[in-house]
């Protein structure tokens, strides 16, 4: 008896939760009417920025509610903005509503209490998402998310290598060394002040590790010097054989890319696996280009957007988080005519006439299979990334 | 009856009349020190506090030791200083030397109204798309190399070469002088009207002097202090450079200013301890800079004069000189073949090595970029074109007006005019940024337009005082006699006399505002995107074809302006050659 008490009051408690989410829910649409909120978003990238107008139309003709895109040129302008706002003590009507944030700068505002939330698990669209202890969606960078931001898109490190010019790719860091040493000059990385330079070095250390369980805690003073030593030995030998001697690293992902669609290089990495087929429809790379991942699997992780706390517009900005977990934008999102990022959403929780939408995408040669992606590795943690990032400025940087 | 009231009366009326006067010039001299002096001093101690460990968002409120010393610890930072130093010193040194020969070359035998019209594309073409355009021109795959191979080269693949963004800095020295050149050229060029370079000239021949040996011996040194202040800005302009140091400086250490953005942008704020000190450090190279380059000229004067004595013939010069102006038609060339390869990037769809021209084409982007972002060039020329406008008016006030102040008052408002060009833009406009947003102002077209102003203004003093100064006094008095006050004779005889400065003042006060990006950034919040904040953060990525389509709008725009600015007086003084810049 009073177990059926306890199970009843369990579901009436689930029945009201629900319905006051949605009731909450509607208030925040009725509050978002009519908002414009200023997306803070790097704005390197001309298919996202075209997503991203996209939304904007959507949003406007769905919800009432306006959509400005900030385009920086690094995330952690919008960081520095927040702070600065902060200091001149504007704890409201914050001009940040929005930020594509994740790893260091999701750390650093969440630490210092710049972020509002916790709000992605209220979004109704969450139901798609896995949110369970360990997944992408709940841990960024090891860091625990606990709703503080909504993830949008799908980042797995890959490679892409120029078909015409080499037939099979190095698969491992060792082979990457030999075929560097063999090619002098026709690999590099971006330089590691970069997420995506600082992300081959994570890739290199998770591989030449003894044991990459110590990368999932904080590096210390004690470890880090031991722990990273066959890193160092490798990239010793390898930078000599680099684009340049190794003296100069392309500044980001897509001065990299210009690199490869210029023939200076022959492999070049991105934390997009539709970016390089993309690319290839927009004549932006030749058509030989390849995708592909390695043998022992690649870092991937979610892309997220969070809302300082004190945007001025929290709840058009919840919907449009909320907006961007629709399974339809994430279909979008998939399609390489578009923004060709893979989905965020857990396809177990889609039903069968979503997951038809997904299947009849366009494809392309250059696009890897979700088999071909290979493991996805669980990202380090942040520590690990921005002390790579010092020792290395230490080390060549002169 | 002689009423005492009436007297007194009268008394008061002139006095407050009299008082008026000096009101109207108090209330000129405070807006300019309001506008233009107060922004700078207060962002700039909101700049000096980080740097000293106060940084009250994250808790940090006791004022510290400078961080001078972490400064030193950090990787690369004595490189990055070096390379500041180089790069600066180096670019205005060969910039100043060029310049002056192309001018003793060229004087004589091209008008030199002729010369500003070739000059004007030069002039526009903003620093941020001059050297996106070098940095393809010079790439080992680029537009040179693809010119040349593999017929001549040999090369099936790009060479494994440094050429831009090299350690040494060189492509970036190269990239100002290509910029430095032409502004220096047109600062010459009408610094000359105040001397008779014509008798200086027959003179020197008679006595047996090359034409290279007239201008460095005789017609420099009359020169030179008229350039002077041009030079300075020149310097600290090439020693605080951002958006040219990050498309084709050096990255592995950047350059210091490079170095002080990325600390901005760091996402730990203590990293702006760092930040707000390389701004500081920076502030000082400039003043140890400028006295150092004083200095030099001391130096210079003692071993020239000893030179000139010597009254050696100096044949060689000569070919010295016909060989640096052969090195300015190089430069000027390049500058053409950039903006060329621009173009061609532009209405490219994919173009790749060895090919000279691209394999296929599309206006795709011209086309997104001309429907989609029409904000951006709105903003764009909205506010190059108000700030000008307004900075326009001030200055024809100011100049109008001061001729009342004494001499030291003169002197403080000129300096405090010219300050922020003195100043690395970014160790004041972080601190202006957290006052603006305590005033409510950030993030607004007003801001932007503000911080703009800070610039345009006196780049539009120091091209327009120089012709107001030399406008003819006898027509003022003639104006005067005929019973003129001085409204009429400011708008029915001045202003229309200077038309042509006036007109190119604007416009180089439009092309500088265009091509501003700090201000824009930090000021604009992100919230006001302009052509040139949208083209440097294309330059850190991106596509070149879309890069090529904003450096082109960033460079058309001030050129449409700058050849308007030309023109009208021509159209509207078909009858008068001395007002449309035909003979002067």
């Amino acid at each position: 008896m009073f177990r059926l008490g306890l199970v009843l009051t369990a579901g009436f408690l689930t029945l009201t939760s629900s319905v006051l989410a949605s009731e909450k829910w509607n208030e925040t649409l009725a509050k978002a009417k009519g908002q414009t909120i200023y997306w803070n978003a790097w704005g390197g990238d001309q298919r996202t920025n075209a997503f991203i107008d996209w939304v904007g139309e959507q949003v406007e003709q769905r919800y009432g509610v306006r959509l400005n895109h900030v385009k920086l040129s690094d995330t952690a302008e919008a960081v520095t903005r927040v702070i600065a706002e902060k200091t001149a003590g504007k704890s409201s009507d914050g001009s940040v509503d929005l930020i594509w944030i994740n790893g260091p700068n999701f750390l650093s505002m969440k630490e210092k209490g710049l972020l509002a939330g916790p709000f992605a698990q209220d979004l109704p669209n969450a139901r798609y998402v896995d949110f369970s202890p360990s997944s992408p969606a709940s841990v960024d960078f090891t860091i625990p998310v606990e709703g503080y931001e909504s993830p949008w898109r799908l980042a797995k490190f890959v490679f892409n290598y120029n078909s015409a010019r080499l037939a099979s790719p190095p698969r491992t860091m060792q082979e990457f060394l030999i075929w560097s040493k063999n090619n002098p000059g026709r690999f590099t990385h971006p330089v590691v002040s970069n997420f995506l330079g600082a992300t081959f070095l994570k890739q290199a250390l998770m591989e030449l590790v003894s044991d990459p369980k110590i990368l999932q805690s904080a590096a210390t003073d004690n470890n880090f010097d031991q722990v990273t030593t066959p890193l160092w030995t490798w990239y010793d030998e390898l930078r000599p054989t680099l684009w340049r001697q190794g003296k100069t690293f392309p500044a980001s992902e897509q001065a990299q890319q210009q690199l490869l669609s210029d023939d200076e290089i022959d492999i070049s990495m991105s934390f997009d696996p539709a970016g390089a087929a993309a690319a290839i429809n927009d004549g932006a790379l030749p058509g030989t280009i390849r995708t592909y991942a390695l043998a022992n699997g690649t870092l991937g992780n979610f892309s997220f957007v969070a809302i300082p706390f004190n945007a001025k517009n929290k709840e058009g900005a919840m919907i449009i988080a909320n907006f961007l977990l629709e399974p339809e934008t994430q279909t979008h999102a998939q399609n390489i005519n578009v923004l060709g990022s893979f989905s965020v959403l857990d396809q177990s929780k889609l039903n069968d006439s979503q997951l038809a939408l997904l299947a009849a995408l366009p494809t392309s040669p250059a696009l890897p299979t979700n088999a071909e992606l290979g493991k996805t590795l669980l990202e380090p943690h942040p520590s690990w990334m921005i002390r790579l990032s010092k020792a290395w400025k230490e080390r060549y940087s002169q | 009856m002689d009423d005492p009231t009436k007297q007194s009366l009268e008394r008061t009326l002139f006095a407050m009349i009299s008082r008026t006067a000096i009101g109207l010039r108090s209330i000129l001299a405070l807006i300019l020190t309001a506008a233009f002096f107060i922004p700078i001093v207060l962002g700039f101690w909101q700049t000096l506090l980080p740097s000293f460990g106060y940084i009250p968002a994250i808790g940090l409120t006791r004022i510290e030791v400078f961080a001078g010393q972490d400064l030193i610890a950090e990787p690369g930072f004595a490189s990055s200083l070096r390379l500041t130093l180089v790069t600066g010193f180096a670019s205005t040194a060969l910039a100043c030397i060029l310049a002056f020969s192309f001018c003793a070359m060229i004087q004589n035998r091209i008008a030199k109204s002729a010369t500003e019209r070739f000059l004007a594309p030069f002039l526009a073409t903003p620093h941020a798309a001059m050297a996106i355009g070098l940095a393809f021109l010079f790439a080992p795959s680029g537009f040179f190399s693809r010119l040349m191979s593999p017929w001549a080269t040999g090369w099936q693949k790009p060479p494994d070469i440094i050429t831009i963004n090299d350690d040494w800095g060189v492509s970036l020295i190269i990239a100002l002088i290509a910029k430095e050149v032409p502004f220096l050229l047109l600062v010459i060029l009408s610094a000359l009207n105040h001397i008779s370079v014509h008798k200086f000239m027959a003179t020197g021949h008679a006595l047996g002097y090359g034409r290279a040996q007239i201008w460095i011996k005789i017609i420099i040194p009359q020169i030179y202090p008229l350039i002077r202040l041009s030079l300075y800005i020149v310097l600290a302009f090439s020693l605080s450079v951002v958006d040219m140091a990050i498309i084709i400086g050096p990255s592995n250490p950047p350059t210091l200013s490079v170095l002080s953005l990325q600390w901005f942008s760091d996402s730990d704020p203590l990293s702006l301890r760092l930040a707000t000190a390389t701004a500081i450090v920076q502030t000082l190279i400039i003043l140890v800079a400028v006295t150092l380059w004083f200095a030099m000229e001391r130096v210079v004067i003692v071993v020239g004069r000893w030179w000139i004595r010597k009254g050696g013939r100096g044949p060689v010069s000569d070919y010295l000189m016909r060989f640096l102006v052969t090195m300015v038609h190089v430069l000027l060339a390049c500058s053409v073949l950039a903006l060329i390869s621009l173009v061609l990037w532009s209405v490219a769809w994919r173009w790749q090595f060895p090919d000279i021209t691209p394999l296929s084409w599309s206006v795709q982007y011209w086309s997104y970029v001309l429907n989609s972002d029409q904000d951006i060039l709105f903003n764009s020329i909205a506010i190059a074109a108000c700030t000008s406008l307004i900075c326009l008016s001030f200055a024809i006030a100011w100049l109008e007006w001061q001729n009342f102040e004494t001499p030291s008052i003169r002197i403080i408002v000129f300096c405090i005019i010219i300050l922020p060009l003195f100043i690395p833009q970014i160790a004041f406009l972080f601190g202006l940024h957290i006052l603006f947003l305590r005033w409510g102002l950030s993030g607004s077209l007003i801001a932007v337009g503000w911080a703009h102003s800070l610039f345009v203004f006196p780049y539009i003093i120091l091209t327009l005082s120089d012709s107001w100064r030399s406008l003819d006094n006898r027509y003022i008095r003639s104006a005067a006699s005929l019973g003129a006050n001085r409204m009429k004779i400011l708008l029915r005889v001045k202003l229309p006399m200077l038309l042509r400065p006036l007109l190119i003042s604007a416009a180089i006060g439009f092309s500088v505002s265009m091509g501003l990006y700090l201000p824009s950034l930090v000021m604009g919040e992100g919230r006001i995107p302009t052509i040139t904040t949208e083209a440097v953060a294309l330059a850190s990525g991106a596509d070149r074809r879309l890069q090529s389509v904003y450096a082109l709008l960033q460079a058309l725009f001030p050129m449409i302006i700058f050849f308007a600015a030309l023109l009208i007086p021509r159209i509207i003084y078909v009858e008068h050659a001395d007002l449309r810049g035909d003979r002067q």
